[in-house]
């Protein structure tokens, strides 16, 4: 019965190219909604009888393909559908502007395609046919691409969505390829489960390379990551929020689908896994704090956050090769718990990014400032996400964090000498992610919010409509609420992680923290509101003057002039990563027989060290061989019927001398 | 055990004054009272304010979540064998990052007054922050390396049985801890507090904006978390079971101490170059490294021939 809606569900996404303009977002909230509430029931299905719910889904040349939910798959279904309703939420109001720019068939696709990206996950989720999920992942895939050109009119937009749609399909034909050669070897049909066959006969570690690469180009592992930081900006905010907050963690659903089926050389794996999860974390980070583009920066900062991830899974892929079920419990389960609330933050911050794009219509945090009075409660969920990012308590990033921590240095004393090495190498790791975390969004929301106006453009700005603030709110719930109540999602914790480990009942062990957390936690609310109550009493009978902000006495220059800016904010970090960000900068030095000083100008930019080398060079090297096989276009006719003659004469010739 | 929050609350408000006595004296000076930073907090409590018209409520609310913050660090420290008030597994993680959350406060309460100088220090404090932050883990996970203990508590209280040559491990700890302490509370050689140019500040700078009540507060907290870090140091040093009264004698020796150590440095050394300070910071995560491989070479998994 639900699989008949379910299949229905997808049929009607039809309609939406026939319905009227106006109604056209509804249809698609109407929609979505539906494909939530069935999808969420077959996951809390899933979650609360800890089986795999097998539907049929259709028929194709006599082969039935079957949507099969286990634990993994639920979980990420559960994440997806709370993004992709907090997603369509915010489009209402974000997309309003465009209602009078966009014609009919620019706002159907870009619904079309919304609703689509929706399907397409749970589908790459559920399917464990290797074709269908190769089908459902291209969808995803076009659908993504389709919303990250909404703005096509701009020439580099329609440039950087080609970019994505390249560096996809490459992903594509890794994976492609990996499925092709299990399906040579073990002769069976082409799905994930001869995977289990192909894995206990032969070497594990090439394929899991294929399926690695595969899979970490959409998640943004670096060295495979150089789309991520062009294809969000391009993107509109609702949709940059939710390719970051759960598409690109499909990738690591691909990796975890691919590691159940894995039981041997799980340690080479893991430490691979992990060394790969370190890089990215601190260069994705590194690469953040040089960025001035708001959605460039974050989109690094899901490269830092997939790092988070992947120290936790790989911890736990140690944990299981060493039979450590310490370690493997707590950083499986971090991992997973990073999973969602990075879903959360991340669509929370990309969101807020889109409030103050829509008031001042820039990306460019130098030219904001601010604008927390112009804009308080975009100001206060951007902190509310920055903290939370930042791993910080009292909200959720801290309480993941703390799961891989947990396990970490709980598994340290049974350790050998290398295990404790790779172990104190993610401890250090977590804690560079955590700090350069705050250097970057401490920058981030000074810069934004606060100080003095830098530019113009905030001139106009004031707080956005409510219907662009609501679903912050949902968001804001579920990340305070994981934060000081963690205790809540300790048992479906466990429960999905049951999947890799036989016994997962390790992780009670950990509820006294997670209770002495909520503890402190709450303590600290305690004395924060009684001490600002306290100085409210002192400050009733108190003088309290407004002055300027104390310059040494000169208040002669333009305050917003002086103030620092997110250059030298960075500057430290850009001097000392120079290697890989590649912080250049550019100015006229003022000359000695200047007496009176002229306009001078002074910029700085940032390159990608990874993007440089792996992509531009070899393409441009490509392109400029390309280029001289080029002087064959001349665009004269006579030269094409000359070459097509020659064609035929050489053709003539061989087959007489009998060479073909 | 609400004891080591008394009295570290009560250390906190001399431990300033002995700082500045000691140096005084070493200078041949009389210097001031040893409570007066206190009476000084006393007068600013009872004076207006002045707020930047550049600043928002994130400036007010900042001096009030740095205090709390720490205050409720101060619950996570054990006071020799009697447990903290809040101790359970990975407590220390969340000391740290609570001391993170005051800090992320502060730099963006100086941000806040759209100030170049403050600007400067709130920069400066992110960067060192995120440096220092390593070795303070590195140490901690040697001896939960060393003890399998994850609490304070148990740490502390394992870390002398096991072995003499644990000792090795606390002389190292406590010196990093010695150094993270100065790096945490802006003292020399990273920073000094006694600079009289905007230019070369880092802590002083980010709070120049701030007057009366939340001047207070936040001296306040500065003196909690030297404190803080005195007990800790505490926590290395006591070696075997004591009565509650030797140990309190002996935890208020250990801060007086300490006051007089960190007295002594800045008497006799002078500030880092800036630009140097990076590595000398780092270099205390490089010891801490070496702590860990003793650990490792102790409990015999790096076996030397």
């Amino acid at each position: 019965m639900d699989i008949l809606l379910f299949q229905f569900l997808i049929f009607l996404s039809l309609g939406l190219f026939f319905v009227p303009k106006k109604a056209k977002y509804f249809y698609t909230l109407g929609l979505q909604l539906a494909v939530i509430i069935i999808t969420s029931y077959w996951a809390i299905l899933t979650l609360t009888k800890l089986e795999p719910i097998k539907l049929h889904f259709f028929q194709l040349l006599n082969n039935d393909v079957y949507l099969v939910i286990d634990q993994i798959s639920a979980f990420f279904i559960l994440v997806i559908n709370l993004t992709m309703f907090t997603g369509i939420l915010y489009a209402k109001g974000y997309l309003k502007p465009y209602y009078s720019s966009k014609n009919n068939t620019e706002l159907t696709l870009h619904y079309f395609n919304f609703a689509w990206l929706h399907i397409s996950m749970i589908l790459v989720c559920a399917l464990r046919d290797g074709l269908g999920f190769l089908v459902a992942w291209e969808l995803m895939s076009l659908s993504s691409f389709f919303l990250v050109i909404f703005e096509s009119e701009k020439e580099n937009i329609i440039k950087t969505g080609i970019k994505y749609l390249i560096q996809m399909h490459i992903g594509l034909a890794f994976l492609l390829t990996a499925f092709l050669v299990v399906h040579m070897k073990t002769g069976g049909e082409i799905n994930f489960d001869s995977l289990s066959v192909y894995f206990a006969n032969n070497k594990v570690l090439p394929i899991f390379l294929l399926f690695f690469v595969g899979f970490g180009i959409k998640a943004g592992f670096i060295p495979f990551h150089t789309w991520l930081p062009h294809a969000h900006p391009a993107a509109p905010s609702h949709v940059s929020g939710v390719m970051s907050g759960v598409m690109i963690k499909m990738g690591i659903y691909g990796i975890l689908r691919v590691l159940t089926y894995i039981h041997t050389d799980l340690l080479y794996i893991g430490i691979f896994i992990l060394f790969m999860s370190i890089i990215s974390g601190i260069l994705g980070v590194i690469f953040a704090i040089v960025q001035h583009d708001i959605k460039k920066l974050l989109a690094y900062h899901s490269i830092e956050n997939i790092g988070i991830i992947g120290i936790g899974i790989g911890i736990g892929v140690i944990g299981i090769a060493i039979n450590n079920s310490t370690i493997a419990v707590f950083g499986l389960a971090g991992g997973l718990l990073h999973i969602l609330n990075h879903s959360l933050f991340k669509s929370l911050l990309f969101y807020s990014a889109g409030n103050i794009y829509s008031q001042t219509h820039t990306r460019n945090i130098e030219q904001l400032g601010g604008l927390i009075k112009k804009m308080p409660k975009t100001a206060f969920f951007l902190l509310l996400g920055a903290i939370a990012i930042s791993g910080l308590p009292p909200f959720n990033g801290f309480i993941s964090e703390f799961l891989i921590y947990f396990g970490m240095f709980k598994g340290l004393h049974a350790a050998n000498f290398s295990q404790s090495f790779i172990l104190l190498a993610g401890i250090i790791a977590l804690v560079l992610i955590g700090g350069l975390a705050i250097y970057c969004f401490t920058k981030v929301f000074s810069i934004i919010f606060l100080g003095h106006e830098r530019s113009i453009k905030t001139e106009h700005a004031h707080e956005v409509e409510n219907s662009m603030l609501f679903p912050k709110i949902i968001i804001s719930i579920f990340i305070i609420g994981i934060g000081i109540l963690p205790i809540i999602v300790i048992k479906p914790l466990a429960n999905i992680v049951s999947i890799f480990v036989n016994d997962a009942s390790i992780i009670e062990t950990i509820t006294p923290s997670l209770s002495g957390i909520s503890l402190s936690l709450g303590l600290l609310l305690v004395v924060i509101i009684s001490l600002i109550f306290i100085r409210s009493t002192i400050f009733k009978n108190k003088k309290t003057t407004i002055e300027t902000t104390w310059g040494c006495g000169y208040t002669g220059a333009k305050p917003a002039l002086q103030q620092y800016t997110a250059s030298s904010y960075a500057n430290y970090i850009g001097n000392l990563t120079r290697l890989v960000t590649g912080v250049r900068k550019h100015y006229s030095p003022i000359e000695k027989t200047e007496t009176f000083p002229k306009k001078h100008t002074f910029e700085t930019h940032s390159s990608d060290i990874f993007e440089d080398k792996l992509i531009s060079k070899p393409t441009n090297k490509l392109l400029s061989f390309l280029k001289k096989t080029a002087v064959f276009q001349t665009g004269n006719i006579q030269h094409y019927l000359l070459y097509a003659v020659v064609f035929i004469v050489i053709v003539f010739v061989l087959t007489i001398l009998k060479f073909i | 055990m609400i004891i080591s929050v008394i009295l570290i609350t009560l250390i906190s408000i001399i431990f300033p004054g002995i700082i500045s006595k000691t140096k005084a004296k070493i200078v041949g000076r009389k210097g001031p009272k040893v409570l007066q930073v206190f009476y000084d907090n006393i007068r600013l409590i009872k004076k207006g304010s002045v707020y930047s018209n550049t600043t928002s409520y994130i400036f007010q609310i900042a001096p009030i979540i740095y205090f709390s913050t720490i205050l409720l660090a101060t619950l996570f420290i054990p006071f020799g064998n009697y447990k903290a008030l809040l101790s359970f597994d990975g407590d220390f993680v969340l000391f740290a990052y609570l001391l993170a959350l005051g800090k992320f406060f502060m730099i963006i309460a100086a941000m806040d007054t759209g100030s170049s100088f403050e600007g400067m220090g709130a920069n400066r404090e992110a960067y060192y922050s995120l440096l220092v932050e390593p070795a303070f883990f590195i140490i901690i996970a040697s001896v939960a390396l060393l003890t399998n203990n994850t609490s304070f508590f148990d740490l502390f209280n394992s870390m002398h049985l096991d072995t003499e040559l644990s000792y090795l491990i606390t002389i190292l700890a406590i010196y990093v801890f010695l150094w993270i302490a100065m790096v945490e509370n802006s003292r020399l050689p990273v920073d000094d507090p006694k600079t009289h140019l905007e230019l070369t500040m880092v802590h002083e700078v980010m709070v120049l904006d701030y007057s009366g009540f939340d001047l207070a507060l936040i001296q306040l907290a500065n003196g909690l978390k030297f404190s803080i870090y005195g007990a800790l140091i505490f926590n290395f040093i006591l070696p075997v079971q004591f009565s509650l009264l030797y140990q309190v004698l002996i935890f208020i020796s250990i801060e007086i101490v300490f006051a007089l150590v960190v007295g002594l440095l800045e008497s006799f050394r002078a500030r880092n170059k800036m630009m140097k300070n990076p590595q000398w910071i780092i270099s205390l995560s490089a010891i801490a490294v070496i702590a860990f491989f003793s650990v490792l070479i102790i409990s015999g998994k790096l076996i030397l021939i």
